[in-house]
């Protein structure tokens, strides 16, 4: 019982934080259990259900099967992270619009996961988006409309890049 | 304005938090001073217990007690929403993998998950029943001792209980064309994405137990009972389940917590894993064998159906399970003679509780593979045998029943359509429809309290639980509705006993019908105190009319908010309405009652059968409902698309492995398959026949569970076309496609 704790510096949607860590915590516990960010959740525990999939690095992982030790000196968005100003970004909003979103669980997981799916390939194709989503779990809602939203969220982001685009491009076509 | 809100796909109320992260499910409540808790058991089913040495666990640091079976009252509390037949902790034996027979309290999770391990449980293993077969072998010993079994003919044997139902004359009727065959429906676990978590905490008052249970008000029964409290004493705080369908209906490791939180004077917090989840909460596996008899055009002549639920080592809910699902076993059908017997089978396994469904895809599963096979011997098309039997609206089909209250040949008809029915196919594809049937809920008891505050928005209480099926959402649009509040105003109290009023239960798809019932009737109290309020107010004698958010007075029509304020000027107040929806038990209707509605679908599935590896894909998953009226299309369809992928799962590939012995050899996430994005239909759609029949508000009837009845059955008969072999075993896994494949081309 008595193993010796890790000293950590790890950060988690742009806060630092200095903690020692149990050897055997996992970053979920850690996410969960020390900074109270709850909104990752816990399902399989063995790396199976994507309910706990977080940013690190730049990476969806599953945080329930990376040791907090290993997360020192790493960088972790979670789906708190994710909003902007306490309310629903674009994907988020996107879930909710296209009724992807029934008891909700595994929600935090798989918009972390099409988050990251969509920053490495914001024109998913339909096939793309579900393999993208496979790691992903949900009871709930037979996955079609987590699809369309995912889509619906490219479409949006892609008519906002365009428009932003058009401002700043002087000669724009008319 | 809110004119029109029923009837529109409005977003999920309570959407917002969940994609937000901030939703607390029971696992994210944490109380100061609390202790965490850890289950000990044994990795077997069925064991003697010769000793428990708990002395190890006991020097690990920050332990604070374990407590086995010889810690508790005697005789042991014993729980259970039917029979009280599940101890608290094992009892000198185990009988199922998974069975606690200790529990450790610790000031941390790590701590007590250490010292779970080091309690020393000296045992042998017994043999185990985990058959249909061997649970009806006499000569196999017990699983109940007869001592808590209820007096009664199989008291002495491992039937829990038997049923007969039926009509008319199947021993005496002639049919030109006789089927027979027996199906087989596995033990799968409904696999809520959130595992079991409790807290329980002792108060001043008495008990506060959190846990994301369906009926709060079941568990606070419960829980009084065990622990000898009055009801007030007892409080559930029920969070919104992440997950549940059925398996979150019922008391599981509440009693033992709660019990041994009060020993310990603090909160104490139990979280099982996904595995130990999969131990608590599963469906009844099934042996269902039918004789069917028919006429030369398809006419149903009898059905004969005999149907062996294995449940597992207690009771739970399956008895109700068994007698709900196999009194309409012969389906939507207008079926002229009928015979049902059902058996409850006790085995050394998990107890099965309920889910989706409620037992009807087993049975759904048996009674429409048999059509398709009358049809294949008949040389008739599938859906042209199926519309010949289904009853017109209003035709009387069970003789002691409610008769057919919908268009069900409507719904047969747009499946058919939506999956392209009689188009060419492809190599190696196929094409099946089913029909499904499920008995609504007989007796009921919803109560809510609304109260309209003084600016026009209202605060509903009920006891509901929202387990992602959107009540909270249905119940705000009727509300919004029926009092012109614009939606955003609307805001739902739900799972706490000591805030919300009485409710029977979160179960059967009855919410939006029973407790929208009770929402309706609140607002139409309100609506009729808001007129006696008016008249009071403004010395009006003759009768006021008042629809939603206008009180119609001789000299103009007034708001809601414009009475309020006039009527209570400065000292304030609000109006607090109450509704009430009840159904009472009938003694004398085998199910206790007669169900509200029925719920039936039509689904149909294209599947494409590689011949190389046996895998299916199910391309195309069509559920077509009689839903009454859809208060909120998209929360139907929703229910409808997430019920068919659980029901494709169960067709294609879950399933508990055991062996021998009784242990679940592919428990957790790894080894039992569920289906993800990439099984998942490409085609997946929801049609609704809505003709206001129902009984809930505006015509609306349940629909959480169509989709799950009859996906089997529709996808059994796209892979016979596919490849021409009929399995009658679940799930259709590549394994066994291939193997019959195989068996046929061999010469």
């Amino acid at each position: 019982m008595s193993m010796q704790r890790i000293r950590i510096s790890i950060t988690v949607n742009a806060e630092r934080h200095q903690l020692e860590v149990d050897p055997y915590e996992t970053l979920l516990e850690l996410l969960r259990d020390r900074l109270d960010l709850t909104g990752t959740k816990k399902c399989c525990g063995e790396g199976e259900c994507g309910a706990c999939t977080v940013i690190m690095n730049g990476r969806a992982v599953n945080s329930c099967i990376i040791l907090a030790a290993e997360a020192d000196g790493s960088e972790v968005l979670t789906i708190e992270g994710l909003s902007e100003g306490g309310r629903p970004n674009q994907l988020q909003q996107a879930f909710l619009d296209a009724g992807a979103v029934q008891c909700g669980f595994c929600t935090p997981g798989m918009i972390m996961a099409a988050h990251y799916l969509l920053r490495n390939n914001p024109h998913p194709t339909d096939e793309e988006i579900r393999e993208g989503l496979s790691g992903n779990l949900c009871r709930c809602t037979g996955y079609g409309r987590i699809v369309a939203a995912v889509q619906a969220a490219a479409a949006a982001e892609a008519t906002a890049a365009s428009k932003a685009g058009l401002e700043s491009t002087p000669e724009a076509p008319k | 304005m809110s004119r029109g809100v029923v009837g529109s796909s409005v977003n999920r109320v309570g959407g917002v938090p969940r994609v937000l992260g901030t939703q607390v499910y029971v696992a994210d409540v944490k109380l100061p001073n609390m202790l965490h808790a850890k289950l000990v058991h044994l990795d077997c089913a069925h064991a003697r217990i010769r000793s428990i040495d708990c002395g190890e666990a006991l020097e690990v640091e920050g332990v604070r007690a374990v407590l086995t079976a010889e810690d508790l009252p005697k005789p042991i509390p014993r729980f259970g929403p039917a029979y009280r037949d599940r101890p608290l902790l094992a009892v000198e034996t185990t009988n199922f993998h998974g069975e606690p027979v200790a529990i450790v309290a610790a000031e941390s999770e790590h701590a007590a998950q250490v010292a779970a391990s080091r309690v020393k449980v000296d045992y042998d293993e017994l043999p185990a029943i985990c058959t249909v077969a061997q649970a009806l072998d006499p000569s196999t010993g017990l699983v109940q001792d007869p001592s808590i079994r209820s007096d009664g003919p199989f008291r002495h044997t491992n039937i829990l209980d038997e049923w007969k139902f039926g009509w008319g004359d199947v021993g005496g009727c002639r049919a030109h064309a006789v089927v027979e065959n027996t199906y087989t429906f596995p033990i799968v676990t409904q696999f809520a994405i959130e595992p079991f978590a409790f807290l329980a905490e002792p108060t001043a008052e008495g008990i506060t137990v959190y846990s994301a249970v369906q009926i709060p008000y079941g568990l606070q029964r419960s829980l009084a009972a065990v622990l000898d409290l009055p009801l007030s004493r007892v409080r559930i705080i029920a969070p919104d389940p992440g997950g549940a369908f059925g398996g979150k209906q019922h008391p599981k490791l509440e009693p033992i917590l709660a019990y041994f939180a009060l020993r310990l004077g603090r909160p104490l917090r139990l979280e099982l894993t996904l595995e130990e989840s999969f131990q608590e909460v599963r469906r009844a596996a099934a042996e269902v064998r039918v004789r069917s008899g028919f006429d030369s055009d398809g006419t149903l002549v009898f059905q004969d159906i005999e149907s062996n639920y294995l449940i597992g080592a207690y009771a739970d809910i399956a008895a109700r399970v068994v007698s709900k699902a196999s009194y309409v076993a012969a389906g939507p059908y207008r079926v002229p003679n009928v015979r049902i017997l059902a058996r409850a089978l006790l085995s050394h396994t998990p107890p099965s509780t309920a889910f989706r469904g409620f037992g009807a895809p087993q049975e759904n599963w048996a009674v429409e593979s048999q059509l398709d096979e009358a049809a294949g011997r008949l040389g008739l098309d599938r859906v042209e045998i199926r519309r010949k039997n289904l009853p017109k609206r209003g035709e009387v089909f069970m003789p002691q029943d409610p008769p057919a209250d919908g268009d069900w040949a409507e719904c047969l008809d747009r499946a058919a359509q939506a999956v392209g029915w009689g188009d060419p196919l492809p190599e190696g594809r196929g094409r099946g429809i089913a029909m499904g049937l499920k008995a609504g809920p007989t007796t009921a008891a919803s109560y809510t309290i609304i109260r309209l505050h003084l600016d026009g928005s209202a605060t509903i209480y009920c006891g509901t639980s929202d387990m992602g099926q959107g009540a909270r959402t249905v119940f705000s649009q009727i509300a919004a509705q029926e009092l012109g509040v614009p939606l955003e105003n609307v805001v739902m109290v739900m799972g706490d006993t000591a805030v919300v009023p009485f409710d029977l239960q979160t179960s059967a798809s009855r919410s939006t019908v029973v407790m929208g019932n009770a929402v309706q009737a609140a607002c139409r109290d309100i609506r009729r105190q808001l007129a006696d309020l008016a008249a009071e107010c403004y010395e009006v004698d003759e009768e006021i009319r008042v629809d939603p958010g206008v009180v119609h007075l001789p000299a103009g029509d007034r708001t809601f908010v414009e009475v309020l304020q006039d009527r209570f000027g400065r000292v304030k107040g609000e109006v607090i309405g109450v509704g009430s929806a009840r159904s009472e038990y009938v003694p004398d209707h085998p199910l206790g009652g007669p169900p509200a509605f029925y719920e039936v679908v039509a689904i149909a599935a294209e599947v494409e059968v590689d011949r190389e590896t046996g895998v299916t894909e199910v391309l195309k998953l069509i559920v077509a409902g009689d839903v009454g009226r859809a208060i909120n299309p998209q929360a139907v369809a929703m229910q409808d698309e997430g019920a068919a992928v659980q029901g494709l799962g169960h067709s294609l590939m879950e399933q508990y492995i055991l062996d021998s012995a009784g242990r679940i050899r592919n428990l957790g996430a790894l080894d039992y398959r569920i289906p993800t994005t990439q099984d998942a239909p490409r085609e997946l759609r929801s049609i609704h026949v809505e003709n206001a029949d129902g009984p809930g508000p505006y015509g609306a009837k349940g629909v959480a569970e169509g989709g799950i009845l009859s996906t089997a059955p529709a996808i059994g008969s796209a892979v016979a076309q596919a490849v021409g072999v009929r399995i009658r075993d679940l799930p259709l896994t590549p394994e066994r496609i291939w193997t019959e494949l195989n068996r046929k081309t061999t010469p």
